[in-house]
């Protein structure tokens, strides 16, 4: 299935609307009926209602432009979209975090975070401040113009832990997920990073790829995968990395579009419901992040955020209101997507969670 | 699908086999599980094995079970029509092998 070029807001397509995402969401199931509802599932399992345990992490979405339209993306990102933070925005975050030293980490998302024009700035006050600063970082953005062919040298230099996107160590699987000609500048950007010390034995420079299946199946254990990955991608181009985290494609956006057009939605969905797992689910990783969209609004994840779910009412909607105290009191917003993050060995932005 | 005698959706039925006998179903189900755990073999390894296994049997659930499982577990589609090959080969060899005892036959037979 070749990949569209435009976003799916582009395309004026009915999966661009959060609301009818939710409306397909909530009406899953097989011939025997619906699928149990979310917090249903958790109440079984008395952790309804789901409530933070400490949140320690900000992860900050700057903007849905990317140089890439990858054929999953939960954002529905691309280079047509213009929504990204403003540095005004950007300021509002680092005011919450000054008032809140429990948000050691700071992990920044898109898009292409480093399309955003104050994303140095950002980075640079982060790390001024002392905290961890992951950045999830598409590796192609590194060779898109040489105004970015930098980047592992700014990344070095604030001691950025680098988070990036390798579904598969081949070409043709990683092509079809995110584009033509994607493996071959990733891997360019891998050696780039590793040039610079990133992954190697010994340095202090993080670098973690994410593997996320390419079609409707699950994610095989990160361990094994992880060998797997290590060996190819040093036998084949010799890179190192420290870690692969293994996570699961949840049914948002791009990737409910292609369950729904490939005639996968009802199995896949099966799936996840199936393979429901109590300990994986206390463990979701909104029990200790809480995500802050490219306006300022704040959600319980990045998934939330593009379903347009944001915290429960009542408490802080915006940065400009941040108030962690408040917010780690309240429940988390539920909905049958949620299954991705409990299925298996559970999925996060960090990976597997049991 | 009345047409048939293969239905997909029977595979997820698998476990039913159990109904009219549970004491072998039981048994037989903590063995399988127990062969495809990882041990002097990869879990990655153990399913290309079973979906080469899958083809020389000609088993549709099979073939579909462990297409399913090989990409979860990893395997790329190089490695999985590999395995396929080895099947192939198998089958085909052990075809073609007898035709050694249809040569001895055919000694015995002829002057």
């Amino acid at each position: 299935m070749p990949i569209p070029v435009k976003s799916l807001k582009a395309q004026h397509h009915p999966f661009a609307n959060p609301a009818f995402q939710l409306e397909v969401l909530q009406h899953a199931g097989t011939e025997e009926g619906d699928f149990p509802l979310f917090g249903a599932k958790l109440q079984e399992h008395k952790l309804y209602p789901l409530q933070p345990t400490g949140t320690s992490i900000l992860q900050v979405n700057v903007g849905k432009m990317c140089n890439q339209t990858c054929r999953h993306c939960h954002v529905d990102a691309g280079p047509d979209r213009k929504e990204i933070m403003t540095r005004d925005t950007m300021q509002l975050c680092l005011n919450a975090l000054a008032k809140s030293p429990q948000l050691s980490t700071v992990d920044l998302t898109g898009g292409a975070p480093e399309m955003n024009p104050d994303f140095r700035w950002f980075v640079e006050e982060l790390s001024a401040m002392g905290r961890q600063v992951i950045v999830r970082c598409n590796l192609t953005i590194i060779l898109a113009n040489p105004k970015y062919h930098d980047l592992p040298e700014f990344f070095k230099e604030h001691r950025v832990q680098v988070v990036s996107s390798l579904p598969y160590f081949s070409a043709s699987r990683t092509d079809a997920q995110r584009g033509d000609g994607v493996f071959e500048k990733s891997i360019k950007a891998l050696q780039m990073l590793n040039q610079v010390g990133y992954g190697q034995e010994g340095s202090d420079l993080e670098l973690n790829l994410v593997y996320n299946p390419s079609g409707a199946f699950l994610p095989a254990s990160q361990k094994s995968l992880e060998a797997e990955f290590k060996r190819r991608l040093k036998s084949g181009y010799d890179i190192v990395f420290n870690s692969l985290f293994c996570i699961t494609n949840l049914p948002v956006s791009r990737y409910l579009d292609y369950l729904v057009e490939s005639g996968n939605y009802s199995s896949y969905m099966e799936k996840l419901v199936t393979a429901f797992n109590p300990v994986a689910a206390a463990n979701v990783m909104c029990r200790n992040t809480i995500s802050v969209g490219w306006d300022g609004g704040l959600y319980d994840c990045d998934f939330n955020q593009m379903l347009e779910l944001k915290v429960q009412p009542g408490t802080p909607q915006h940065i400009r209101d941040f108030d962690l105290t408040q917010l780690d009191q309240r429940q988390i917003m539920l909905n049958q997507h949620c299954y991705g993050c409990t299925a298996g060995a559970g999925s996060s932005c960090g990976g597997s969670t049991t | 699908m009345d047409n048939t005698y293969y239905n997909p959706a029977d595979l997820k039925k698998f476990g039913n086999i159990s109904e009219l006998q549970p004491e072998m179903g039981r048994k037989f189900f903590d063995y399988y599980g127990e062969v495809f755990k990882e041990g002097a073999l990869t879990e990655r390894e153990k399913a290309l094995i079973a979906l080469a296994v899958s083809h020389a049997v000609q088993c549709p659930y099979c073939i579909d079970a462990y297409t399913s499982d090989c990409l979860e577990k990893g395997a790329d589609e190089n490695q999985m029509m590999e395995a396929v090959h080895v099947a192939a080969a198998i089958k085909g060899g052990a075809a073609l092998v007898h035709g050694v005892q249809m040569m001895n036959k055919i000694k015995d037979l002829t002057m």
